[in-house]
């Protein structure tokens, strides 16, 4: 398991280096004139466009150039200077005020999942070809059929400026309560494929020999189903929790774009918007090393739970 | 009614109803057990043996399977008739059952000792350390190799024969009267069998157990069984003892299976075979169900379903031949 985790952190660092250069490239390659970008409208006079062109090493130019940028680039990030966005402001400070507000939009979006969807999942793969199983089954094809571009401002519409259950923006300093509709709409996804992977998944080990196994010993059916039968249905169900983690901490573009939530994918989305490259791969660079790190996580995590994985 | 036998199967008929029919896949079996003996119930693939098991056990899915007729009886008492908890008290505690395919039938998250021991934690209210002392104990008595360091060791990381003496120990741990061994040795090859099967025998008589040994390997039978109930297509067409059987069958179904088997003294022999396939059993013919595969078949098999006959020294063969099936066999 040590060998494991360490070839995988190696795996990382590689992986972290190749994502990097990509979207530093990517968000580079399509701008003509970096300079006039960063000024706008505005004319620029020799002199700013010197001091610029010094400031940012635009003077080196090439192949040689572009890898001079990047690696400077990257050592102000590994010492954890993420420079600073088209803007002026520190994209280091942008993130430590997103960070809080994308990570408890994320945590409802998993409480909704893990509680509504692995719960009915369960009961759904219990009860198969009953109406509870069949009602779930036609609705999270309904949620899964539905875009997050339209069921979000749907949901916006619906809850919060028709019936006013829920505010139906978030703004700057928003409350918990404020994030729980969009964290609802944001975990839906999740919550339909957790419900029918869970579903599948006790389905399918009900019927496993095992449980005939249990059953000739004579223990309780209660004990069956909630012992034997879920410690095995959850080992695929957790390993996707835990993707779906590391997604929903990097930062739903679209959810808090259209309930104006001011975390990690708005401020992603604006950079975007505003061709402010920095920004994005600032942002970008950081997503890709908590993505790896989830990643990691849920590679240890499905080891603990199946005896039957181990990595050498 | 005669003498109470320890468990008793009194003319059970079992269907199975799908969506694409009814199958009839037992259809009056009787057998009985009684303590301490070894019944060896033999047969193909699809006639029913595991089925009958899995009715005694109550662990048949229902749905599909629907017991439209019959009995078990353990200890006088209809087990068939009685509430869910009851039956569930029986399982493991007086009556435990073995499987074929041990890897699948153990669960693969947690280690064998827990296993082993969660029954007695359950059911017995032991502590988990007594528990796993247990469950060292009985991997001991199933011949374990270095029982205490394996107790937490998971399914996978044994041996085929290993895991199937883990299953056995979990059968053990609430000293059952009555193990059922459904194909114990199938999934195993041929020199883990013997011991297997040297293993049960052994425990059965250590521990005073009866035992159903279910198999379709007349060689695993012939050390180990008292008596033997040959099943075809849901019924028992033979029973008798094991010596008896073995040296004049009188069923033509069982006289087949024993000359299918390859002999090492008989050379140059083309190895018979019993001709035909068994029967979809949502169309069982008519008559005698054997009769299109049965060489001494004649009108009155296609006609007349043929009764369980007596012969002398208490067999019992359901052929409207069976003197002469007989007779020929013990000629020969």
């Amino acid at each position: 398991m040590f060998r494991f985790v360490v070839r995988r952190l190696l795996q990382m660092v590689l992986a972290f280096f190749g994502t990097t250069l990509i979207v530093y490239a990517l968000m580079f390659a399509g701008q003509g004139d970096p300079i006039q970008a960063l000024a706008g409208e505005r004319p620029v006079t020799e002199a700013q466009r010197a001091y610029l062109t010094e400031k940012y090493n635009l003077d080196r130019t090439g192949v040689g150039g572009f890898f001079y940028r990047y690696f400077d680039y990257v050592g102000n990030l590994l010492r954890g200077d993420l420079g600073e966005s088209l803007t002026g402001r520190s994209i280091g400070e942008i993130l430590t005020t997103a960070w809080p507000v994308t990570l408890k939009l994320a945590l409802i979006a998993m409480a909704v999942t893990i509680v509504v969807g692995v719960t009915a999942g369960v009961v759904a793969g219990m009860r198969r070809a009953s109406i509870f199983d069949n009602s779930t089954l036609l609705l999270t094809l309904l949620v899964l059929g539905i875009p997050t571009i339209v069921l979000a401002p749907l949901a916006q519409y619906l809850l919060g400026v028709k019936w006013q259950v829920f505010p139906p923006t978030a703004g700057a300093q928003p409350s918990l309560y404020a994030l729980l509709l969009p964290g609802i709409v944001l975990g839906s996804l999740s919550l339909a494929t957790a419900l029918r992977l869970t579903r599948t998944s006790v389905a399918e080990n009900l019927r496993a020999d095992y449980v005939r196994t249990a059953k000739s010993k004579g223990l309780l059916r209660r004990r069956i189903v909630s012992v034997h039968v879920l410690r095995n249905s959850l080992i695929p169900v957790v390993t996707f929790l835990g993707v779906e983690l590391g997604n929903l901490m990097s930062g739903a573009i679209i959810t808090e774009g259209v309930f104006n939530i001011p975390g990690v994918g708005f401020n992603l989305f604006r950079g975007i918007r505003t061709e402010d490259g920095p920004l994005v791969v600032g942002i970008v660079s950081v997503l890709v090393v908590v993505y790896l790190v989830a990643n990691l996580l849920v590679d240890v995590l499905y080891a603990v739970l199946d005896p039957r994985i181990r990595y050498e | 009614m005669a003498t109470a036998h320890l468990l008793e199967v009194d003319d059970l008929h079992i269907e199975f109803r799908t969506r694409d029919g009814v199958a009839k896949v037992i259809n009056g079996v009787s057998y009985h057990l009684d303590p301490g003996e070894t019944l060896a119930v033999l047969g193909e693939s699809g006639s029913g043996k595991s089925v009958t098991a899995q009715a005694i056990m109550g662990i048949l899915d229902m749905p599909p399977a629907v017991v439209t007729a019959g009995e078990i009886r353990y200890q006088g008492r209809n087990l068939l008739a009685r509430p869910e908890e009851e039956r569930r008290q029986v399982r493991g505690r007086e009556i435990a059952m073995i499987f074929q395919d041990a890897l699948s039938a153990l669960n693969p998250v947690f280690p064998v000792g827990w296993q082993i021991g969660e029954t007695l934690r359950q059911r017995e209210g032991l502590s988990r350390s007594a528990a796993r002392n247990r469950a060292v104990e009985l991997m001991d008595l199933v011949r374990i190799p270095a029982a205490r360091e394996r107790v937490g060791d998971y399914p996978h990381q044994f041996s085929g024969g290993m895991r199937q003496r883990v299953m056995i120990a979990m059968a053990l741990a609430m000293n059952p009267k009555v193990l059922i061994a459904d194909e114990p040795t199938t999934a195993l090859d041929v020199t883990v069998q013997a011991q297997i099967m040297d293993l049960l025998a052994d425990l059965r008589r250590d521990l005073d157990m009866a035992m159903i040994l279910i198999t379709h390997d007349l060689g695993v039978v012939a050390g180990v069984a008292d008596r033997i109930a040959v099943m075809y297509a849901g019924r028992i067409v033979e029973h008798a003892d094991v010596r008896s059987l073995y040296r004049a069958p009188a069923h033509p179904y069982t006289k087949g299976l024993l000359e299918s088997i390859p002999r090492l003294d008989v050379r140059g022999q083309e190895l018979a075979t019993i001709r035909g396939l068994p029967p979809n059993l949502m169309r069982i013919p008519s008559g005698c169900p054997f009769h299109p595969r049965c060489p001494y078949a004649q009108q009155v098999c296609v006609d007349v379903v043929p009764h369980d006959l007596a012969l002398d020294d208490g067999r019992t063969s359901a052929c409207h031949f069976a003197q002469e099936v007989r007779d020929a066999s013990a000629r020969r």
